[in-house]
């Protein structure tokens, strides 16, 4: 089989297989290690069941968000009955102490930047 | 085929191609969309573009076919088109640069028209070339920013473009402008060609089946960030279970992912059979990346064989004797 321009398709050939393989050599030899969210332990709800929690809440954030600062209305009513804070430093940092150990862990993960602490101050780790 | 047909057959393939993984995966069968399938698209992707392209590469090209659009290298007083007649590799290397990256052959696009009685005018027509170049880079945005669930720690790349892309900062997630551009892109290569009666007459199957599976993927995709999220963190333990050979399906995945994985695998794997293989084709395309040369160097077709040649020379040494013989002028007596 004779292959014409070989000296400059062969080498295009290595150089597309390079990088559409780029995900595969990357990672080679590596153990993906997912990541491991510290949860509280005396509490085992969160405001909202966990599923959802775990796709969108950054859509309630936003929602208390624009209701505490603009409707200046505080009080979450959970589906579970309780009230709640609305509140990242009264509420939910109340049980995910650490951003380190709960948030980034994620949020690292999958290279989602919130900009909850764009205002927020970040709790401060203990190290 | 009629117009009506061209249309209707491949959106009805495309929407039996979604309902698959969709029931698919409520039969139990998610390893199979969430391991065998990928790979097997990401296997024929390769093995059919390698094919493709040893095939064209086997192909002679002996003479220089470049299109030219431009003025060929001359004498020193006559201005040189560098990049539209190239003469050079270098040139030739610009060349496929532009058309690569900047669909430069597609910004030349022109329309033809009649007018007032029997006059012929021609006008630029950019509007394809805004769309192609749209859709393309769009995708190809959307591709790298893809590679957050492929690699870990994510790659500083890939957080550049997230910023750059979410500039707008609207509504959360962050709207990505790729995401809306893809979308009218698409809109608009569809639409040309239903709208435009010319177009919509050569159109052909072949040519929507891709625009709606794309409209799949990335229909599928924006409705997987912006309204019905799923699980992210398990979408990328499957990724990466997939990279490290190890493959592993994490329970739980929403169905609209294994859509947008199917449309994806059914995307690889149809690449090598169809007018999409024009990404590697692009690179070997003779009237492009060839140098317009022939003027200065001699170009030996490949296939010339040594041809057996009788001269006149021999043919008279043959038949001398006759040839005196019926009273023939000879060259040697």
């Amino acid at each position: 089989m004779k292959i014409y321009d070989g000296r400059k398709i062969i080498p295009g050939i290595l150089i597309a297989a390079v990088i559409f393989s780029f995900p595969f050599w990357l990672n080679f030899g590596k153990a993906a290690v997912p990541p491991k969210p510290k949860l509280p332990k005396e509490v085992k709800n969160c405001v909202e069941p966990t599923p959802f929690m775990r796709t969108s809440h950054m859509e309630l954030l936003n929602k208390w968000r624009n209701l505490v600062v603009r409707e200046n209305f505080r009080i979450f009513a959970a589906p579970d009955g309780k009230d709640y804070a609305m509140s990242l430093q009264n509420g939910c940092l109340k049980c995910h102490a650490s951003k380190a150990e709960f948030c980034d862990q994620c949020h690292k993960y999958l290279d989602v930047k919130p900009y909850c602490w764009d205002c927020h101050l970040a709790p401060k780790e203990n190290k | 085929m009629s117009a009506q047909k061209s249309i209707l057959y491949p959106l009805v393939a495309v929407l039996v191609l979604i309902l698959i993984p969709v029931i698919g995966v409520k039969l139990g069968l998610s390893y199979f969309f969430a391991v065998v399938v990928p790979y097997a698209a990401f296997i024929i992707f390769f093995g059919g573009i390698l094919c493709k392209v040893i095939n064209w590469a086997r192909s002679p090209v002996p003479f220089r076919i470049t299109t030219t659009c431009g003025q060929e290298k001359s004498f020193d007083w006559v201005k040189h088109n560098k990049f539209d007649n190239p003469f050079t590799n270098g040139q030739v290397a610009v060349r496929m640069a532009l058309e690569v990256l900047c669909f430069r052959s597609l910004f030349r696009n022109l329309k033809m028209e009649l007018r007032d009685g029997p006059k012929l005018s021609y006008g630029s027509a950019k509007w394809l070339w805004l769309g192609a170049l749209a859709f393309h880079w769009s995708f190809f945005i959307i591709l790298l920013r893809h590679m957050r669930f492929f690699a870990q720690p994510v790659p500083g790349f890939v957080d550049m473009l997230q910023n750059v892309d979410g500039f707008f900062e609207l509504g959360l997630p962050q709207l990505f402008v790729t995401d809306a551009v893809i979308v009218a892109a698409l809109t608009y290569l569809f639409l040309r060609r239903v709208v435009v009666p010319q177009l919509r007459y050569i159109s052909l199957p072949s040519d929507y089946f891709p625009l709606f599976l794309l409209f799949g993927l990335v229909l599928s995709g924006i409705g997987m960030r912006y309204f019905f999220r799923v699980d992210i963190v398990k979408v990328k333990e499957l990724a990466m279970s997939l990279v490290t050979l190890k493959p592993t399906v994490p329970e739980g995945i929403g169905a609209l992912f294994y859509v947008h994985l199917f449309m994806l695998s059914v995307l690889f794997a149809y690449f090598p059979f169809s007018k999409l293989t024009h990404m590697a084709g692009v690179f070997l395309s003779p009237t492009r990346n060839l140098a317009n040369n022939s003027r200065y160097k001699r170009h030996v077709n490949p296939w010339d064989y040594p041809v057996k040649v009788h001269t006149y020379e021999e043919y008279e040494e043959e038949f001398r004797e006759k040839m005196k013989e019926v009273g023939l002028p000879v060259e040697k007596e």
